[in-house]
């Protein structure tokens, strides 16, 4: 069912190690399925949406239980605490309202795990303050008129943003060079985040 | 219209309870089988027709001797593949391939005509598991169906839901919108203004009101397909001449193709099993039974779902699609969904579109 085992994407995996086994969990933005099989292994019930229709079909041959769908419209679809976690990685600064999209995760989840690149990680910082151009970095590859990401965001945005909406963080980690970094500086130094969310 | 015979059929010992309120009596099922029943009967996968189709889904149809109507997609190392699964496809009630229909005889011998009683897409379903009830089928692996098949896939689905594991439904919906009964309203009343028609007692008489049938199919096979791919197919083009005539003989290929279409289609089909399979069709609304919610007909349902839609398709567009997956989620059923991309319109469910394939393959493993 799932293509020869390859080491999963470090947000992906931390999302995957700390969702609790047998629970209900809906992966927005689940591209190719790699989290939802990981979440399956554990027992899970693993359900996707995905944009791009290529991936959902991608997902369905997997036998994966994938719905077609744009998060910014189609989570209204799904009733209040249909899932134990809703999970959104890498997807946030992609959506027409991310405030909004925090709402919706913490409806249809009773938690909600979010991963997001860091905007203010010092490469970006050093990008705009040295060179006076938008940073285009591993974890940002595409040139600003072109990307997906509308809604760059930093550490200290979503803290902001999260207090504000009286959610809960309930843990975060942090990663640079693909590995775990601790949470001091984390605005300056990491290139993306995990944060696990509860209202 | 030629009878054919069907190279299987049986009939039902119990009679058919309907919806109307009325049973039939000594009902026949009429249909084809593909592939090896396994010994623990867990491999069979019911494949349900769409309006005009029938039982022949991966074999020659005895009256036009063309390919089953899903050859692409059924058979061995074929996305649905009989190597591994045993396919059934079985001719609905109301039908006229072998199937007890408008045109069978009624008790008194004389065939039914409109005095058959009118039957709904849950009817063709009932009929559909008492089949699978005599040949030992308890549990099937899948349900598959496009247009009116996918309806009966998910009347399955809501009302039988312990007979499927798995139910697959393209390019349908769960009820019939204002447009789709007012295209069959046309076509129906083109049927009935036929003089032929006869209030429906043509059998025997040695003239069909083919003249309707033809038209209303010509009025329906412009729903399955897209205004693109008209315009690609014909365009403006004029049929087998220099100029326009200044008459009314088909000039443009697109009428020509019509009124072919619409006459081949009467060498195969009944006239009064449109009446009847179309009305059926009509009635169709599943969330009718349960106050109007949807989620509520599936609230029973263990099974995977699987939905289908096409980018063209403006019969059954993807919002049907979606109505129907907002349910099964709410129901909290497993449901997968994708609109696919194609320029044939509806008909894309049954033409060349490699991406529906995948699905289908990936969906039934």
């Amino acid at each position: 069912m799932s293509p020869p085992k390859k080491l999963l994407r470090p947000d992906l995996a931390v999302i995957a190690r700390h969702v609790a086994p047998g629970t209900r969990a809906l992966d927005i933005g689940c591209g190719d399925g790699e989290l939802m099989a990981a979440l399956q292994a554990r027992g899970c019930d693993a359900r996707g949406m995905e944009i791009d229709p290529e991936l959902v079909e991608r997902c369905v041959s997997r036998g994966l239980s994938v719905v077609q769908g744009d998060a910014d419209r189609d989570l209204a679809d799904y009733p209040d605490k249909a899932f134990d976690y809703a999970i959104l990685s890498q997807t946030l600064q992609t959506a027409a309202r991310p405030d909004r999209m925090l709402d919706e995760l913490l409806r249809v989840g009773r938690q909600a795990f979010v991963s997001f690149p860091n905007f203010a990680h010092w490469r970006m910082r050093a990008a705009l303050a040295l060179r006076g151009r938008m940073p285009v970095t591993r974890h940002l590859p595409v040139s600003w008129y072109e990307t997906q990401n509308i809604h760059h965001v930093t550490v200290a945005d979503f803290r902001e943003l999260v207090r504000a909406m009286g959610v809960t963080v309930e843990r975060e980690w942090f990663f640079s060079r693909e590995s775990a970094i601790g949470g001091a500086a984390a605005n300056l130094r990491a290139e993306y985040a995990v944060f696990e969310l509860s209202r | 219209m030629t009878r054919a015979q069907p190279s299987k059929s049986l009939e039902l010992r119990a009679p058919l309870p309907l919806d109307c309120g009325q049973t039939l009596e000594g009902v026949t099922i009429a249909y084809e089988t593909y592939g090896e029943l396994a010994a623990d009967r867990g491999n069979a996968i019911l494949v349900c027709h769409a309006l005009t189709g029938d039982q022949y889904l991966a074999s020659t149809h005895p009256v036009t001797g063309k390919p089953g109507w899903w050859d692409r997609m059924v058979g061995p190392g074929k996305p649905i593949d009989t190597r591994r699964f045993h396919v059934l496809c079985a001719n609905v009630i109301g039908s006229c391939m072998g199937s007890t229909g408008p045109a069978s005889s009624a008790p008194d011998g004389r065939a039914y005509a409109m005095r058959f009683p009118v039957i709904t897409i849950r009817d063709m379903v009932r009929g559909l598991v008492a089949l699978l009830d005599v040949l030992g089928i308890e549990r099937l692996h899948a349900v598959v169906g496009g247009s009116m098949g996918g309806m009966q896939a998910l009347s399955l689905a809501a009302n039988f839901p312990d007979r499927a594991a798995r139910v697959l439904a393209i390019a349908t919906t769960a009820r019939h919108s204002a447009q789709n009964i007012a295209f069959h309203e046309v076509g129906r009343q083109a049927i009935m203004a036929d003089p032929n028609w006869s209030g429906g007692d043509y059998y025997g008489s040695g003239a069909a009101p083919d003249a309707g049938l033809s038209v209303a199919r010509m009025a329906a096979h412009i729903t399955y397909l897209s205004e693109a791919g008209l315009t690609e197919k014909f365009g403006r083009r004029l049929q087998d001449r220099e100029a326009k005539t200044f008459g009314f003989d088909a000039d443009f290929q697109v009428e020509s193709y019509l009124r072919y279409q619409g006459s081949g289609f009467t060498q195969r089909f009944d006239a009064n099993s449109y009446l009847y399979i179309t009305r059926a069709m009509d009635y169709f609304d599943i969330a009718e039974g349960h106050g109007g919610k949807l989620a509520d007909a599936f609230a029973g349902s263990n099974a995977r779902f699987c939905l289908v839609s096409f980018d063209s398709d403006w019969l059954y567009p993807t919002a049907e699609s979606r109505h129907v997956v907002h349910a099964l989620n709410a129901a909290g059923a497993g449901v997968s969904f994708v609109e696919l991309s194609a320029p044939y319109g509806h008909d894309s469910f049954l033409l060349d579109v490699p991406a529906l394939d995948r699905v289908v393959k990936g969906f039934l493993e």
